[in-house]
């Protein structure tokens, strides 16, 4: 019995490791664009881990300058969320076991 | 002043539009003239014919139709001396009284033409200056001055054609040069500037809203955790031959969910296609379920044959059926061969496979140049399908590639059939894991093939010889004359067995082993052998059909004689075991009848004899029962393949134990069942005439 729930903590820990991996919850944006869209977000939260502002900041004014204005980007870890976004021009996403990104397009 | 100014097709030709020139009216097919009033004809004397000739009168399309009345009619125009572009009411700041006030009196005067002129009142002062200057010069300026005037004359002469006002001129020295610098300056045409706004459509928009939590988090995570699991374990059951041993049909696309292309809508057409059959043909599908002759208890020596769906293609419908087979995977999916019997008429033929799931139309369709004669499909590769052609050669279709036509196929060169090849089986693997089948055909060679890499590799197991004796040819050298296969079939249970039957109506019992005798040959028909099928049961019994109007039943130990004879008034096309019981079995005529009979219920006769094709003269040529439901599909001469059931009385079960949805097929059972049954024919001294 012991050994049971010691395997269950153990999981419980674990999950964040083992769901660190971006995983896409929502899209309709082309191949590559989504593939961009999804390494930057990446990358903005590796880079900005305790600060989602700043993070965010990061995602929106790299999206503005590559696919043009005007870009919305919310990372966070708990909200809930409704949006008009330009068609082909959203990605919803979860990573690192607990953070959540959300970016729209719609100027 | 009002001044009359009479309608504007009375102006003068002369001075009338770019049209009315005498070169275009020569060189233009159609000159925009102006109507000529009568009274305005002048001189054209000069001009002449040609003139006249060149002109034509044509109207403008956008000319107004006006009757003569209304040309006569005179309009009244007044001319004002007001300037029609000036503005009437213009508002000036006043700094004074600091506040917007409007201008009582609009100037009206429009300056056409200002020149400054150089000419010098002599009273003047600068006159009298210059005059002091130059007493030399004062002939000369004189000169000048005379040339001036004459000059300013001109232009006051031309400035009296226009109304003007002319400025005092200023005076001017006058200027002893010859050349007198005028400065002239004109004013291009300026294109009138318009202006032209368009508002486009926003770029589309569309609402999305999700909530994230913590949890939401998580549990995508799981799903997706066990998603790849899924797929990691499916990618590890793969046979080594083929990558995917799953059907094409049933085939499970990765989820693409983003991409929006039209091949997703292929697998939903599918189940709509299918969805839409089923309902069409609800009444079969609920007769082929449920469906059961309530009169079979009363008769109890009769059943009937329910007639369910009938699959026809229309390019296949001049083409008689040449072979049906089930497929041993999917039970619903079957396959026809199509192609011609009439030696005369030998056209293309089809492969078409179908499904009990959909009527209307196959599954897959192939084309071949030949008619296709007989087919097997391999009973661990569902989609591996052997074929033999009218025309000798043999091959090999696989239905999940996108081929359009056999994968493998057999050329004069790698040793194909001289004569159409009657039937194809697949073997067992071979030693070295290559799949390989054999054929039979009427050049009276039994050839294995090989599939060894891309390339079918034939040979010759055995040739049907007629006689011991071999004939004298022509040269005198010995011929051995071949008889011609016409069907084959394999032991189920003892590997290197089969049985060969021949239009010469022999029936030979072969041995793989052996290429040049036979175990056995039995004088089994008058006529050629249509059919030979082994007792998927009993291990020595064995049917065949002819079409000498029989059918006849055989124990390969007691090869003198058959052990049942059945006459059936017609020639028989095809023969076949039913695959739940070792004592029933079909026969298809070429009266269009089928006839079912049941060994355990009644030796002599049929227990059904019905027709299942609406016109008399259609032969039926080929009957297969489905293994697993109670159905029977026939194909005939005109293309048709009719699905029927069998009544409860020609399929006679053992009984169902509590809770068990099929009752186990027990083979000894069944082998025991028609041991009983021979063994009442069997005696050798007491034989019974059948």
């Amino acid at each position: 019995m012991t050994e049971a729930t010691e395997t269950k903590k153990e999981e419980a820990h674990d999950y964040r490791r083992l769901h660190s991996y971006p995983l896409i919850r929502h899209t309709d944006m082309p191949e590559e664009m989504r593939v961009e869209a999804m390494e930057l977000c990446v990358t903005a939260c590796e880079k900005f881990a305790t600060n989602n502002e700043n993070a965010a900041k990061m995602i929106k004014e790299n999206m503005d300058k590559k696919f043009g204005s005007s870009w919305h980007a919310i990372v966070g870890e708990g909200y809930g969320f409704e949006i008009t976004h330009e068609m082909k021009n959203i990605l919803y996403m979860f990573f690192g076991g607990a953070t959540a990104i959300t970016i729209w397009k719609c100027s | 002043m009002p001044h009359r100014v009479s309608h504007p097709a009375t102006r003068n030709p002369r001075q009338g539009g770019p049209g009315s020139t005498v070169g275009a009216a020569r060189g233009n097919a159609r000159v925009i003239q102006r109507r000529r009033d009568d009274d305005d004809q002048t001189e054209m004397g000069d001009l002449g014919d040609e003139f006249l000739q060149g002109r034509t009168l044509v109207k403008p399309d956008d000319q107004l139709e006006l009757s003569e009345a209304e040309l006569k009619e005179e309009f009244t125009r007044i001319l004002t001396a007001n300037n029609p572009h000036a503005p009437q009411n213009i508002v000036r700041f006043n700094f004074k009284e600091r506040t917007f006030k409007q201008t009582s009196s609009v100037e009206q005067i429009a300056i056409h033409f200002a020149l400054d002129g150089n000419m010098l009142h002599k009273d003047s002062d600068e006159a009298r200056r210059q005059h002091a200057r130059g007493g030399a010069g004062e002939s000369h300026s004189e000169a000048a001055l005379s040339e001036v005037g004459e000059e300013t004359e001109a232009a006051a002469e031309e400035e009296g054609e226009k109304e003007e006002v002319v400025e005092e001129a200023p005076k001017k020295e006058s200027l002893r040069n010859q050349f007198n610098f005028s400065e002239r300056a004109s004013q291009t045409f300026n294109n009138p500037y318009r202006e032209r706004g368009t508002a486009t459509e926003p770029p589309p928009r569309a609402n999305f809203s999700a909530t994230a939590n913590q949890w939401e988090i998580y549990d995508a995570y799981l799903e997706d955790i066990q998603k790849q699991e899924k797929a990691k374990e499916k990618s590890k059951q793969v046979p080594a031959y083929k990558k995917d041993d799953e059907k094409v049909r049933k085939k499970l696309t990765p989820t693409e969910t983003v991409t929006d292309d039209i091949s997703r809508v292929g697998r939903a057409s599918k189940i709509i296609e299918r969805m839409v059959n089923q309902n069409t043909f609800d009444d079969i599908a609920q007769d082929f379920s449920y469906f059961e002759d309530a009169s079979d208890e009363f008769r109890d020596q009769e059943g009937t044959l329910l007639p369910l769906w009938k699959f026809s293609y229309d390019k296949a419908k001049r083409l008689a059926v040449t072979s049906i087979c089930w497929n041993p995977k999917y039970n619903d999916l079957f396959t026809v061969g199509h192609g011609s019997y009439d030696f005369a008429k030998q056209g293309r033929g089809m492969l078409l496979f179908y499904s009990l799931k959909n009527p209307s139309h196959p599954e897959y369709v192939y084309s071949t140049e030949c008619g296709v004669m007989c087919i097997d499909i391999h009973p661990d590769y569902p989609y591996l399908v052997a074929v033999g052609f009218y025309d000798g050669s043999v091959g090999v279709f696989n239905v999940q590639e996108k081929a359009q036509g056999a994968v493998y196929i057999s050329t004069a060169k790698t040793g194909k059939h001289t004569d159409p090849v009657w039937q194809v089986k697949w073997q067992k693997d071979d030693l070295d894991n290559n799949l390989n089948f054999f054929s039979v055909s009427s050049d009276g060679r039994v050839v294995s093939w090989t599939l060894v890499k891309n390339e079918l590799i034939y040979t010759d197991v055995i040739t049907l010889t007629v006689s011991d004796i071999p004939a004298e040819g022509p040269d005198g050298t010995q011929l051995q004359l071949l008889g011609c296969g016409t069907s084959f079939d394999f032991h189920k249970k003892i590997d290197y067995l089969f049985l060969v039957g021949t239009e010469e109506g022999k029936i030979h019992k072969c041995s793989k082993a052996y290429s040049s005798q036979f175990l056995d040959t039995i004088n089994a028909h008058h006529m050629a052998v249509d059919a030979v099928r082994w007792n998927p049961f009993h291990p020595d019994i064995f049917i065949s059909c002819s079409a000498d109007w029989t059918v006849k039943i055989w124990d390969h130990n007691y090869s003198h004689q058959p052990m049942f004879t059945f006459d059936l008034n017609s020639a028989v096309g095809d023969v076949a075991w039913a695959p739940f019981a070792s004592t029933v079995f079909g026969a298809v005529t070429a009266d269009g009848k089928v006839h079912v009979y049941d060994l355990n219920i009644n030796k002599y006769e049929a227990l059904c004899e019905q027709s299942v094709v609406q016109k008399k003269k259609t032969k039926l040529t080929h009957i297969e029962f489905n293994p697993d439901h109670m159905i029977v599909i026939v194909g005939d001469d005109r293309g048709y393949v009719t699905s029927t059931k069998l009544s409860p009385n020609l399929r006679k079960l053992p009984k169902k134990k509590k809770g068990e949805d099929k009752p186990p097929i027990d083979p000894e059972v069944e082998v025991a069942k028609l041991d009983k049954i021979l063994s009442l024919v069997r005696e050798p001294d007491t034989q019974d005439q059948k």
